[in-house]
């Protein structure tokens, strides 16, 4: 195998990866394109991180094979190594070394001399903002600084290809969007990113490609922009100017589109997934036949949310505090 | 089956050689190092925890033992040099399992360096940690009385005898550090093993009044000849080389044992 006939950075055949009685990975089939950005979506416990640790050859698969740049993860581990940058789903920076002491132990190891690695370690903190707090021990950064030291510890050894596993759970959005930001930049540098993420938005802004992964397979794969098509629909929301009117639309949706819409008590607004357009003419007519007055009437493609849902039978994640304590990363159970 | 890489890209080398495996463990030593000034607990608890035992023992035990605290000192601070490094071997399954737990040897693990440069690094970072043990302990010993009465050269083997004791009791910890689940977890446990062995000895006391199965267990315990070797190494009195002989012998079988056992059940748990 090799470059020219392996046009992917980053490719896993029929993984499969049991834990005592467990079946974390049963099959998983990925590519990569080079220079762009794969998200590897699903709920807790769906395999996502045991992906992200064979193809860092923290892990050996029981079964499938898979290769970094043509070469393969177990055969070859000593050269994958060489083109790989692993950030963890939580930061694994040395908490007793300062910013600089991280940075530049990982250049050390890297085999360049010490000058060398401390100017790289300096570059990397002015790129990442860390400047600032390069003397202080890592023990006493935000989760962001943290976040970000461990991000440039992954780019110490400029890598073609960059894990990043869940890069954002716990960050508040400021941090967020900051390494989004990092994420887009690296990319435009020629990376090749593979992104696991709970986070459906996070996804549809970064990854060019998409799949989604649970119960140890993948269930869906595309860009976010087939995959919003493949759950179907688009999502017809009508929201009449007066709350009195929302049963009324309600009941005409629901008799034109044939399904239950779903009603928002808050805002008024009566949703209905929509089989093509052609019955859309005829319900705006009748809305205005009953003299119902429109604040909206809008159609839309089903957000990724909604592609979740009706993929794996369970709303996607909340966002919430508690991702902070997500037991995936040392989910591969030991 | 030869990997092509796109041309503006190096071609990844094939392998380490044993001396850059060599050159990464020294790099995972000075991380250890790094880490020792900037961390005042680390700092305080490797110096002042050999002064307390030193202060307590001598003073609270001293003149009930041996009826004035010199006479106990001289032979109670070598028995207090061994307890100090024994103890101070916890870190090493600490540290261990620090790094595992926060994720740290993941890094290594999925950088191109040799495979067992951390554990080797560690280790080797620790050997000074224990030199640093050893010569508060002397230092301090010295200020409150203490003398070495047997030559230098003596004295120096006495120190070196230790330390290689301490990096083969450091694979036990090492062990106990891959096999629990936090670093608390390794310091309750690795002390409660510790414990029995450390103070069912000659360390601190005459084993004269002890009932007849802990003499005996005394007269296996590596302790016991390790402190015996110490007395006679640091203040003489009695031959070196049955004790010493002894303590090289228990150190060999412990390393042989729990070297193996601590890197297999590294490579498992990982």
């Amino acid at each position: 195998m090799n470059a020219e006939s392996a046009p992917f950075a980053i490719e896993a055949r029929g993984l499969a990866k049991r834990f005592g009685k467990t079946t974390a990975l049963a099959g998983v089939d990925l590519t990569a394109r080079a220079g762009t950005v794969l998200g590897l979506l699903g709920p807790n416990g769906a395999g996502k991180t045991t992906v992200v640790r064979i193809l860092a050859t923290l892990l050996r698969p029981d079964g499938g094979a898979a290769s970094v740049c043509g070469y393969d993860t177990q055969r070859d581990a000593h050269q994958v190594r060489q083109l790989i940058g692993l950030t963890g789903q939580y930061a694994s920076v040395d908490e007793g070394l300062s910013g600089t002491g991280n940075l530049i132990m990982i250049g050390r190891l890297l085999g360049l001399d010490r000058r060398s690695a401390r100017a790289r370690a300096v570059e990397l903190l002015a790129r990442f903002e860390l400047a600032d707090a390069a003397g202080r021990r890592a023990k006493t950064y935000s989760g962001g600084m943290r976040r970000r030291l461990d991000l440039a510890a992954s780019l110490v050894g400029r890598p073609r290809v960059l894990y990043l596993d869940e890069p954002t759970t716990g960050l508040d959005p400021h941090s967020r969007n900051e390494v989004w930001a990092m994420i887009r930049e690296m990319v435009a540098d020629g990376t090749t990113v593979l992104l696991t993420s709970q986070y459906l938005e996070e996804a549809d802004q970064l990854a060019h490609d998409i799949a989604v992964i649970d119960h140890g397979a993948v269930i869906a794969t595309g860009t976010p922009d087939e995959l919003k098509a493949q759950a179907g629909r688009q999502v017809l929301s009508v929201t009449p100017v007066r709350r009195d009117d929302v049963a009324a639309v309600a009941a005409l949706l629901a008799a034109r589109l044939d399904t239950a819409p779903e009603v928002s008590a808050e805002s008024g607004t009566v949703s209905a997934a929509v089989e093509g357009g052609r019955p859309l003419p005829l319900i705006v007519r009748e809305l205005d036949a009953a003299g119902i007055e429109l604040a909206e009437f809008a159609l839309r493609k089903a957000s990724l949310d909604e592609v979740f849902l009706a993929l794996t039978g369970q709303p996607a994640p909340a966002p919430s505090a508690d991702a902070e304590k997500t037991p995936e990363l040392n989910g591969s159970p030991r | 089956m030869t990997a092509v890489v796109p041309d503006r890209f190096p071609a990844p080398a094939r392998r380490l050689g044993p001396l850059g495996g060599l050159r990464n463990s020294f790099t995972l030593t000075w991380r250890s190092l790094l880490k020792i000034p900037t961390n005042m607990e680390d700092l305080f608890s490797l110096s002042l925890t050999p002064i307390m035992y030193l202060l307590l023992f001598t003073y609270v035990f001293g003149g009930a033992i041996s009826g004035n605290t010199h006479t106990y000192l001289q032979t109670a601070l070598p028995g207090i040099l061994v307890l100090s490094v024994v103890f101070a071997t916890m870190g090493t399954g600490m540290m261990l399992n620090a790094d595992i737990t926060t994720g740290v040897f993941d890094r290594f693990r999925s950088l191109p360096i040799a495979r067992w440069a951390p554990l080797a690094g560690a280790i080797l970072g620790d050997a000074i940690r224990y030199v640093i043990s050893i010569a508060v302990t002397i230092g301090f010993g010295f200020i409150l009385g203490f003398r070495i009465e047997a030559s230098p050269l003596s004295a120096a083997t006495g120190c070196l005898l230790l330390l290689v004791f301490a990096l083969a009791m450091c694979w036990f910890s090492a062990l106990i550090g891959v096999l629990m689940k936090s670093p608390q977890a390794v310091q309750g446990f690795g002390y409660l093993l510790m414990f029995p062995i450390v103070f069912g000895s000659n360390l601190l006391v005459p084993t004269s009044t002890m009932p007849g199965w802990l003499q005996a267990f005394v007269k296996v315990n590596p302790v016991t000849y390790l402190s015996d070797a110490e007395r006679a190494l640091l203040v003489g009195g009695i031959s070196a080389a049955a004790p010493v002989e002894r303590s090289l012998l228990w150190a060999l079988g412990i390393f042989l044992v729990f070297a193996p056992l601590a890197v297999a059940m590294y490579r498992r748990r990982t």
